[in-house]
């Protein structure tokens, strides 16, 4: 039994093994940068929605929102339609192209600094440190039983945390609605089931993912730790740990010589304060989100013992084997693959604006009624409908001039709208920042058709600017 | 009872304590949160039985507390639909079919509704988009066989042709052939003038003889047709029987007719006026 070769005779590790991390509390450099980032990032999260910018009577004054019901999304001056979803699409590129950038240059600072997770995460375990206290608090309580208390201070943080995850769903919801009006509903009952179900939705996983989860969302779930090793060189920044003045370890006692013995006192400091809960003394790994906590909590160590600081720093590999044999560092921020990401940052940003500023104010769709696709007229001439679809994406009345070219003689109609000109001539109105659509009939004579096909076209004159877009299409008759 | 219940020394589990033939079976019991799920289910379940219909009885099933169908939510939701197009139905019920057409707002409506009402019901003969078909006349061009003006086709839609409907459409052409009324080669004749007709030509002597006597009362002198007797133009080239010169004698000798339902007896008058504004959209009336 013991040798069965499906289980090589002993137990096999699992894929999964969960052990609770209790994060300590650290002070330093890179805890200040965390913090800042978490108000700023969390200031910009809740604020943005609330910024105001005119538009003039009749559109909606928030400076960034999202109307779903009016299918627009507005960003300040820039406004877009659907059909322009793929300013998105550029967004995400640059997004994604500048986590790249940010990766190569500085390592993870997007996973340790920025990301919704780490600045959720930050805050979730500050509440808890104020319900529960810190590590070493935290971790007995853990260990006794249940007790009054102990429920107590459990429910405070929930209450807590189920308060600022609410809230971040709510931010959520305020961006896809006037925020003033949003907020107040949202206090009287007023607001929508949409708004509460977000608020729920976004606020449940704020509340899981980041009073919960925490670093498994990191070690299991994010694909990002799985392959940003791909944007890593030796030039990048990354939490490294110098084996070379740290070994061998030991705990210090009276007497030793750190001349003769590794800096590191093996106090595990660095290992309390880790989010992720691993060791950064075994290297760089997945779990290591480049937070750089461990520094700071390393760097307090090195001081009292008065040792040089930077046992564990934040640093590319270069420039520590550059400083593992006493050489100057040296720091290389220009090199082959930072240049390809800016290129290609600024191509897509230089497409995005230049689209952007030469995107055209009016757009003509224009449907060939299919059925029937023709029709003789008692006279004998054919006759064509079309449904001729105006955008016009400025918030003004604009009157366009409809007129056609490619068929001989072909006079036209439209349905509720006087023709002008023998038939030659119909002037469309639009309404401002709306879609109108019209039926177009065109009739011409059987003689100035091609056969079962005839090219044709609507010129749609601009009667302020002048411009004209041409829309070609296609005139349907009977085979000749 | 299990009484012998063991550490097995592989896996470090119990076992169940019962042996069969010297067999032993580790005791693996279900996870908790299993369990627990299926504890809720159960509870979920027995709530059902309560609040939802769940139980077939002898005379049909029991209802529940909340008496929930999903027929009488379909009701619930055709109901509110009803009371959402209320003022649009009260504004259409108001107006005649002119004022519909020349107001662009009820317009606009109308023809929207208008194009579902005609391809659940008027699609099915006439084509979609009124393209119509061999007998079923088509409705986007301008050929009008009982009027194309708002006013005629809304009396149209709503009382229908040759059915029972004391306002029904009603006109006959005569069975010429059939009845003996003309000769076989005066309908030849007759037939061969219709089509120089159709094509803007002169027909001969004969045949403009024939159709001044016999045709000319109901589908005019120079064949332009009569609304009012649902008399068609014959001097172009649309055609309900299509216009060789064989389909001609057919329906000269023995006339084909067709007929079409009184729709005011099956939609209600707002549903009647929307389909009247969109037919006409279709080729612009007359």
């Amino acid at each position: 039994m013991n040798s069965d070769p499906a289980c090589g005779g002993k137990r096999k590790q699992a894929l999964y093994e969960y052990k609770k991390v209790y994060p300590r509390k650290v002070y330093g450099t890179f805890r200040k940068l965390k913090w800042a980032a978490v108000v700023v990032l969390l200031a910009i999260w809740h604020l943005a929605p609330f910024l105001r910018w005119d538009r003039g009577p009749g559109a909606p004054d928030q400076a960034i929102l999202i109307d779903m019901a009016g299918r627009r999304a507005y960003l300040y001056n820039i406004e877009i339609w659907p059909q322009e979803v793929y300013y998105l699409t550029g967004l995400l590129i640059l997004a994604a192209i500048g986590l790249f950038f940010v990766t190569a240059l500085l390592g993870r600072v997007w996973c340790g600094f920025a990301c919704w997770q780490t600045v959720y995460t930050d805050l979730f375990v500050w509440i808890e440190e104020l319900f529960e206290g810190d590590r070493n608090e935290r971790m007995k309580r853990d260990g006794q039983p249940t007790s009054v208390g102990k429920l107590l201070r459990k429910a405070g943080k929930n209450v807590v945390w189920a308060a600022v995850s609410l809230l971040t769903g709510l931010a959520f919801a305020l961006y896809f609605q006037d925020a003033y009006q949003g907020v107040r509903d949202v206090f009287t009952g007023q607001a929508s089931k949409a708004t509460y179900g977000f608020m729920v939705l976004f606020g449940g996983f704020c509340w899981l993912l980041a009073g919960y989860a925490r670093e498994q969302v990191c070690i299991y779930m994010c694909p990002w730790p799985r392959f940003q090793a791909a944007m890593f060189d030796e030039d990048s920044l990354v939490v490294s740990y110098e084996g070379w003045r740290g070994e061998p370890r030991g705990h210090y006692k009276k007497g030793h010589d750190f001349a003769e013995r590794g800096h590191c006192v093996d106090c595990r400091l660095c290992v309390h304060v880790c989010p992720t809960g691993i060791d950064i003394r075994n290297g760089s790994q997945l779990a290591c989100i480049g937070c750089a906590l461990c520094v700071d909590a390393c760097n307090s160590v090195m001081d009292r013992f008065g040792l040089p600081r930077g046992l564990i720093s934040y640093d590319s590999v270069d420039n520590m084997a550059a400083r593992s044999k006493g050489l100057p560092p040296r720091i290389r921020l220009i090199r082959g693959r930072t240049i390809g990401y800016v290129a290609i940052m600024g191509l897509v940003g230089s497409i995005m604006l230049y689209t952007l500023l030469n995107r055209s104010t009016t757009e003509v769709n224009v449907l060939h009624e299919r059925s029937p696709l023709y029709v003789t007229l008692s006279d004998g001439s054919i006759r064509n409908g079309y449904v001729f679809k105006v955008l016009n994406m400025v918030r003004e009345t604009r009157s366009f001039e409809l007129k056609l070219a490619g068929v001989e003689g072909a006079t036209f109609s439209a349905i509720g709208l006087p023709t002008e000109q023998d038939g030659t001539r119909i002037v469309l109105p639009v309404a401002p920042d709306a879609v109108a659509d019209f039926q177009v009939f065109v009739t011409a004579r059987r003689d100035a058709l091609a056969g079962k096909r005839t090219d044709l076209q609507f010129l749609l004159t601009d009667l302020e600017t002048g411009k004209t877009i041409v829309h070609k299409t296609m005139f349907a008759g009977p085979e000749q | 009872m299990a009484t012998n219940v063991e550490k097995d020394p592989v896996t470090g589990q119990y076992t169940t304590g019962h042996e069969w033939d010297g067999i032993k079976e580790l005791n693996t019991p279900l996870p908790k949160w299993w369990v627990y799920v299926f504890y809720a289910c159960t509870l979920w379940a027995i709530y059902e039985w309560v609040v939802m219909p769940a139980w077939p009885t002898a005379d049909g099933y029991t209802k529940g507390i909340e008496g929930y169908s999903t027929r009488g939510e379909l009701a619930k939701e055709l109901a509110a639909v009803k009371e959402s197009r209320k003022g649009w139905i009260t504004r259409f019920e108001a107006a005649s079919v002119e004022q519909i057409a020349a107001d662009p707002e009820l317009r606009k409506y109308a023809i929207a509704g208008g194009r579902a009402m005609f391809a659940e019901n008027c699609a099915p003969c006439h084509g979609s988009g009124g393209a119509g078909a061999y007998g079923y006349p088509t409705l986007a061009d301008d050929e009008w066989i009982w009027g194309g003006s708002l006013a005629d086709v809304h009396q149209t839609i709503a009382y229908g042709v040759r059915n029972t409907n004391p306002q029904s459409r009603q006109g006959i052409m005569l069975r010429f052939g059939v009845d003996g009324l003309l000769t076989p080669d005066q309908i030849g004749q007759a037939a061969d003038y219709v089509v120089a007709l159709s094509k803007g030509e002169k027909g001969d002597a004969a045949g403009t003889e024939l159709y001044a006597q016999q045709c000319a009362a109901c589908h005019g002198e120079s064949g332009e047709g009569m609304a009012a007797l649902g008399a068609p133009a014959l001097n172009n080239g649309i055609w309900l029987y299509k216009g060789g010169k064989e389909d001609l004698v057919k329906q000269i000798t023995n006339p084909k007719h067709g007929d079409m339902p009184a729709w005011a007896e099956r939609l209600d008058a707002a549903t009647v006026k929307q389909l009247a504004v969109y037919v006409h959209s279709l080729g612009g009336g007359k």
